[in-house]
């Protein structure tokens, strides 16, 4: 069955973009997307079926060298579960939605070219990618995937291949991507270095022993597993678009909005967060690393919505809020509820993913207008996409009746991770749980703000666009519907086994939980004298205490937080809550009532609107930091290093013998070349006869 | 009787083709230049199909020297060949690509016979590198092989072919002489020029003393470093790599393609045949040396890379940073880095192989290299812009193609010796990203407004056909490596015991020698 849902997609990609040809584009759109329902109605098969003991396909070898052994295989577990239905929902939904949204497009010659089933096969083979990322049982195969959805990123980032600022986007993309792969591959590595595999099964059994080991890297010694946490990490902030490494990000929205439903909310971004969890075997070992993370999200939370607060391109602002939303992802991650991490993760997919489909909606019945500033009063004229981003809103900023586990989904996740920050108890969890109340009621306000500026009001702008405004095709309402479902239900249904329960959570995820620290580390070490006897290695007792690599995800025995988040006082608890209402008073305050009030305050506070309009001017500081100066250094080189130092040395030691032959170049025929030759030829031969005879013979 | 002498076989025939071209093949019309096509490709696949037989026949497992004939030759030297799983692929890479060159060169129309001829005999020279075991017979190949590519730019390049030409020439060359005087005192020394004798030969490795200097693992050390004057400028090696654009630059296409896929191969398999397992104490001790300069490689003519602006030129430096991780897993000394190096220069061989093929395509349509002459191409040339993108991919290592696989392997090796090395060399793969997609964008991507370009053809069928081999291998080996590294696996294995016991028993003998000085 995983096989199927695996594959499927890989074979719509296959066939709708090389069979189109034959079978037309039509037939080619509506194979792949078939394939992708198909995928998804296993996946929930799957999920629902599925009884938390991790199991194992495999399908072929790849990657052997030495003790290296690396194998094309499907795990399935919890967290590879619970990102299949993600997966394969969001994606089957923006397949169908896609068929509506790419019908006409004007940045292609409709007669002449065939971008549908270009587009199609690359949405499916983003599929396959993403879905080989979560199913992969070692880090090499997770890195094929890691970079596999990064190249369709590219390709459907720079889609609109004429735009000079989508292949611009495209390309930034991917290489700040590669930064963060650079430490994810040094991260496997490391790993492979000191536990000589690379499969999760080998890494997590070897997780104690790491913990109490410390490695050389570069200029001194590191405790072995926060040098490797910390390299992963890095590769997550790439791909999760974490503060540092975000840039890429909001300029991604050059992309067809399917795409950036898809791929740039709903699913790839979110990898990252994945990676954590999956590891969280050893990340429960690395407590510096995990304070890392969760500055980092913090900041990250904090940072985007700040920025979220004043864009105006529509794109831009959900863009940022995803950008923020992860940021809340990693801080549950990094004080170690991983299950509430994959909650927020599992309900964002369904809201973020609802948010830009109805982002898109609009931008089709407009002409392509993403500035918010040219909308207004559309409520009415498309009234199912106005709800489905109500609903959407309703679910991010989290509304919801405090205290009786009663509302969006949002709502529940986001909540859960701010008890459990609370709960984390260290510097870094108080510092986070202050950030994200903040960028609660930032998120409150801008989500807010995006509604009412393109819903409520009077039309602004292109009065001609308006005025041929109507709703969007079924193809594309349905698939909103659809996540509608989720974005109101998903929380509530699966409140306890993600948070609301720790028996539930534990028997959902698989964990077996322990007794104390000392103990585990003891069977860490008769585990591995086991593992010498039976190479087999995946099939413990079950019964026995948890071991890191048993179940889904790991949870070490001193770690309570997840017990602990159930037991915060009731103002934490209120306070996401009154962070939403404060958010939304004021956007209604701004964008309903006294819609003068934005323009004032921005121009009285002009320094600090500009900083956050300007995103904090990161892309500037890279450009004058690293872009240039990386130019700069490679022209130097090129000039004076290989055209100046090297040739002029070896000019000089040729003694001018190269200017000689260019002179000659001047006179040399082809017939020249051949008597040379012959010489060369004869010089061998000379040398050769030389050393038989007076070689010591 | 066939198995006996299919070394021979393969090596020969396409010498054989030349043969019947010299002699029998007259006059410069339009037949003459077809049949001179034809021979040149009958040559070539006969070589193709041969080559199939020895790998179906060849024996992963055994770890010595197969299909080995020996005989007497001329001047009382000895002729001998063999392979064993280190060159084996070699011989298959170089059978492989040899008809896609002929076929790449199918529009040339000056000097047709001659041309044919050249490449004829160059992939006999080539195939012999990886096939003689006898030093004298290697070192005519390996020599040899210089005169028809520097024919071949000389006669068919471009505009300074001359200059190119000669400075390819003098660069190589000066390298060889060094290793001349390297054999010569091998010889001297273990009274054979037999391989596999001095693969057996222990070279002294006792400090020497030389004008004042201690020169730690002595006659080894000497050695090696004569061989590696001539490696390293094959491979090429920063910073003895300026050749190398400017030979590409000159070169026609097919030359290119030659030049990239092979002829920088023959430094690799140096290491690997002659460095490593021959003087295994200065390996080790100048093995930081070769890393070092391999890093510093990946980086510099990364950055140089990206601030080119003649295709050619970019893909030759991207070349140059790309062997910079043969070099580099070959001397991390353990089964990755080797596996992976090998890997590598096969998988580049398919690659870099491929790249200038796609430059060919434009050139020959639009007779200029200059980036900033092309843009948007991908409006006219669908086709072309798709297998473009892929070998880009594949250039910077996208998981999947065949160039991952090298580079994953090699780092991975690296990281084992020297943790620097590998971080500064993984930074590589940051910045082969940057120059590969900028230069895509700049040439496919965008509006296409350069009137030059308004009627301008896709590929036609034969560009097709010739690029479908090399897509195939490029992914089929990025699936599963293991067809691959299951052939190479076992002798690095052997090669790397040899060498770590040498190593070791360097390491006792100092020690003891330390604690007799006290």
């Amino acid at each position: 069955m995983e096989s199927i849902i695996l594959f499927a997609p890989l074979l719509g990609a296959l066939l709708c973009g090389f069979g189109w040809r034959i079978m037309g584009e039509t037939a080619a759109q509506s194979v792949s997307t078939a394939l992708l329902f198909i995928a998804c109605a296993l996946s929930w098969i799957v999920f629902l079926g599925f009884d938390g003991e991790p199991r194992f396909t495999h399908v072929l070898p790849w990657i052997e060298s030495g003790s290296l052994a690396t194998d094309w295989a499907i795990r399935l577990d919890r967290l590879t579960a619970i990102m299949l239905v993600v997966i394969t929902t969001v994606s089957a939904l923006v397949h169908l939605y896609s068929f509506g949204y790419m019908a006409h497009d004007e940045n292609f010659d409709e007669e002449k070219e065939s971008y549908r089933p270009r587009f199609f096969a690359y949405l499916s083979f983003f599929t396959f990618a993403m879905l080989m990322l979560v199913t992969a049982d070692n880090l090499a195969q997770m890195f094929f995937g890691w970079e596999g959805v990064g190249l369709a990123s590219y390709l459907l980032i720079g889609f609109y291949f004429r735009k000079p600022s989508a292949n611009a986007a495209a390309i930034k993309a991917f290489i700040v991507n590669r930064v963060g792969d650079f430490g994810f591959a040094l991260g496997i590595f490391a790993l492979f270095f000191m536990v000589d595999s690379i499969s999760f099964t080998d890494v997590f059994a070897a997780a104690p022993e790491l913990a109490e080991r410390e490695v050389t890297f570069l200029w001194t010694t590191w405790p072995a597993i926060e040098l490797v946490c910390f390299l992963l990490f890095v590769g997550a902030m790439g791909k999760s678009a974490q503060f540092i490494l975000h840039t890429w990000l909001p300029d991604a929205m050059e992309g067809p909005t399917p795409v950036s439903a898809l791929i740039h909310a709903a699913t790839m971004v979110t990898a990252g967060v994945f990676l954590v969890c999956r590891m969280s075997p050893l990340m429960e070992f690395a407590d510096w690393t995990q304070s890392f993370i969760v500055y980092i999200g913090a900041i990250t939370a904090f940072f985007a919505a700040t920025v979220g607060l004043v864009q105006n391109d529509i794109k831009r602002v959900i863009a940022y809020s995803t950008c923020s939303q992860l940021g809340y992802m990693f801080v549950a991650a990094g004080v170690g509820v991983y299950s509430v991490a994959m909650f927020h993760l599992f309900t964002h997919a369904f809201f973020k993913g609802m948010l830009f489909l109805g982002a898109g909606s609009v931008i089709t019945r407009m002409h392509h207008e993403q500035d918010m500033r040219n909308y207004g009063g559309l409520r009415t004229k498309m009234p199912y996409t106005f709800w489905a981003m109500m609903i959407g809103t309703l679910a991010i900023t989290g509304v919801g009746i405090p205290l009786t586990g009663i509302g969006f989904a949002g709502f529940l996740s986001k909540d859960a991770v701010i008890e459990s920050t609370f709960a984390g108890g260290t510097d870094a969890a108080s510092f986070a749980f202050v950030a994200l109340v903040v960028a609660a009621a930032f998120t409150s306000f801008y989500s807010w703000r995006l509604l009412f500026m393109t819903f409520y009001g009077e039309p602004r702008g292109d009065m001609h666009a308006h005025a041929h405004v109507h709703e969007s095709p079924a193809s594309m309402v349905a698939p909103l519907g659809a996540l509608a479902l989720g974005a109101v239900f998903a929380g509530m249904v699966w409140y306890k086994p993600f948070f609301g329960s720790e028996q539930r959570v534990e028997e959902w995820f698989g964990i077996a939980k322990g007794e104390d620290h000392a103990q585990v580390l003891m069977m860490g070490a008769a585990h591995a004298a086991d593992e010498q006897d039976d190479s087999s290695g995946e099939d413990h007792d079950a019964g026995e205490a948890a071991l890191p690599g048993q179940g889904a995800i790991y949870m070490a025995p001193d770690n309570h937080v997840l017990h602990d988040a159930h037991y915060v006082p009731v103002w934490v608890k209120l306070s996401p809550f009154f962070a939403m209402l404060i958010g939304f008073a004021l956007a209604f305050l701004f964008y309903v009532r006294r819609t003068d009030l934005p323009a004032k305050l921005a121009a009285s506070q002009a320094p600090l609107y500009q900083f956050l309009l300007n995103k904090w001017y990161f892309d500037e500081l890279y450009e004058h930091a690293l872009v240039r100066p990386a130019k700069a250094v490679g022209r130097f080189l090129w000039r004076r290093g290989d055209l100046g130092a090297i040739d002029g040395i070896l000019n000089g030691v040729a003694m001018g013998v190269v200017p000689f032959f260019t002179r000659l170049a001047g006179r040399a025929q082809s017939g020249y070349i051949f008597t040379y030759a012959f010489w060369m030829v004869l010089g061998i031969l000379v040398f050769i006869t030389w050393m038989t005879i007076a070689g010591g013979r | 009787m066939l198995l006996d002498s299919l070394l021979s076989i393969i090596t020969f025939v396409p010498l054989i083709g030349a043969a019947i071209l010299a002699l029998f093949l007259r006059g410069d019309d339009a037949p003459a230049r077809r049949n001179a096509k034809y021979v040149a490709l009958a040559a070539t696949c006969t070589s193709l199909l041969a080559s199939l037989i020895l790998l179906a026949a060849f024996d992963p497992e055994e770890t010595g020297f197969q299909f080995v004939e020996e005989g007497e030759w001329i001047l009382g030297l000895t002729y001998k060949m063999g392979v064993d799983g280190l060159s084996v692929l070699f011989v298959m890479l170089t059978t492989f690509l040899m008809p896609i060159t002929i076929l790449a060169c199918w529009d040339v129309t000056h000097r047709v016979k001659e041309y044919m001829i050249s490449f004829l005999v160059l992939e006999t020279l080539m195939l012999g590198v990886f096939c003689a075991l006898d030093l004298v017979l290697f070192y005519l190949f390996f020599e040899g092989g210089l005169i028809p590519m520097f024919l071949i730019i000389g006669i068919w390049g471009g505009k300074d072919r001359i200059y190119a030409a000669f400075k390819f020439f003098l660069y190589t060359f000066l390298g060889s002489v060094l290793m001349l005087v390297a054999m010569i005192a091998m010889y001297v020394d273990a009274g054979t020029t037999d391989i596999v004798a001095l693969l057996g030969h222990n070279f002294g490795s006792e400090t020497m003393e030389i004008m004042g200097f201690h020169v730690l693992g002595g006659f080894q050390t000497l050695l090696w470093l004569a061989f590696f004057a001539s490696f390293a400028v094959k491979m090429p090696m920063w910073p003895v790599h300026t050749w190398l654009p400017d030979a590409h630059v000159q070169a026609p296409t097919a030359g290119s393609v030659i030049l990239a896929a092979v002829l920088l191969k023959m430094g690799g398999y140096g290491f690997l045949r002659f460095s490593i397992p021959m003087f295994p104490v200065a390996s080790s001790l100048l093995a930081d040396f070769v890393l070092w300069l391999s890093a510093i490689a990946i980086v510099y003519t990364s950055l140089v890379a990206l601030m080119q602006e003649d295709i050619k030129k970019l893909i030759a430096y991207s070349s140059v940073a790309h062997m910079g991780f043969v070099t580099a897993g070959i001397f991390s000394a353990n089964q990755q880095g080797v596996d992976g190096a090998i890997f590598q220069m096969l998988s580049h061989g398919f690659i870099s192989g491929a790249l200038f093929l796609c430059v060919g395509v434009v050139y020959d349509r639009m007779h200029t290299r200059e980036i900033d002459a092309y843009g948007g191409l991908v409006n006219r040339m669908p086709i072309y812009a798709a297998v473009f993108m892929l070998f880009t991919m594949a250039n910077v290592g996208l998981p999947g193609t065949s160039g991952f696989v090298g580079e994953f392997l090699t780092l991975v090796g690296m990281y084992q010796a020297n943790t620097w090395v590998c971080a500064v060399a993984a930074t590589g793969v940051i910045l082969s990203a940057a120059y590969a997609l900028w230069l895509y964008r700049r040439v496919v991507m965008g509006e296409l407004v350069k009137e030059s370009l308004r009627s301008i053809t896709d590929m036609n069928r034969r560009e097709q056909a010739i690029f479908a081999p090399l897509v195939v291998m490029t992914i089929l080996l990025g699936v599963y490596p293991s067809l691959v590294t299951d052939i190479v696996g076992p002798s690095v294995g052997a090669l790397l015991d040899g060498y770590g016991e040498a190593v070791a028993q360097y390491g006792g003998t100092t020690q003891v020698a330390q604690h007799g000085g006290h």
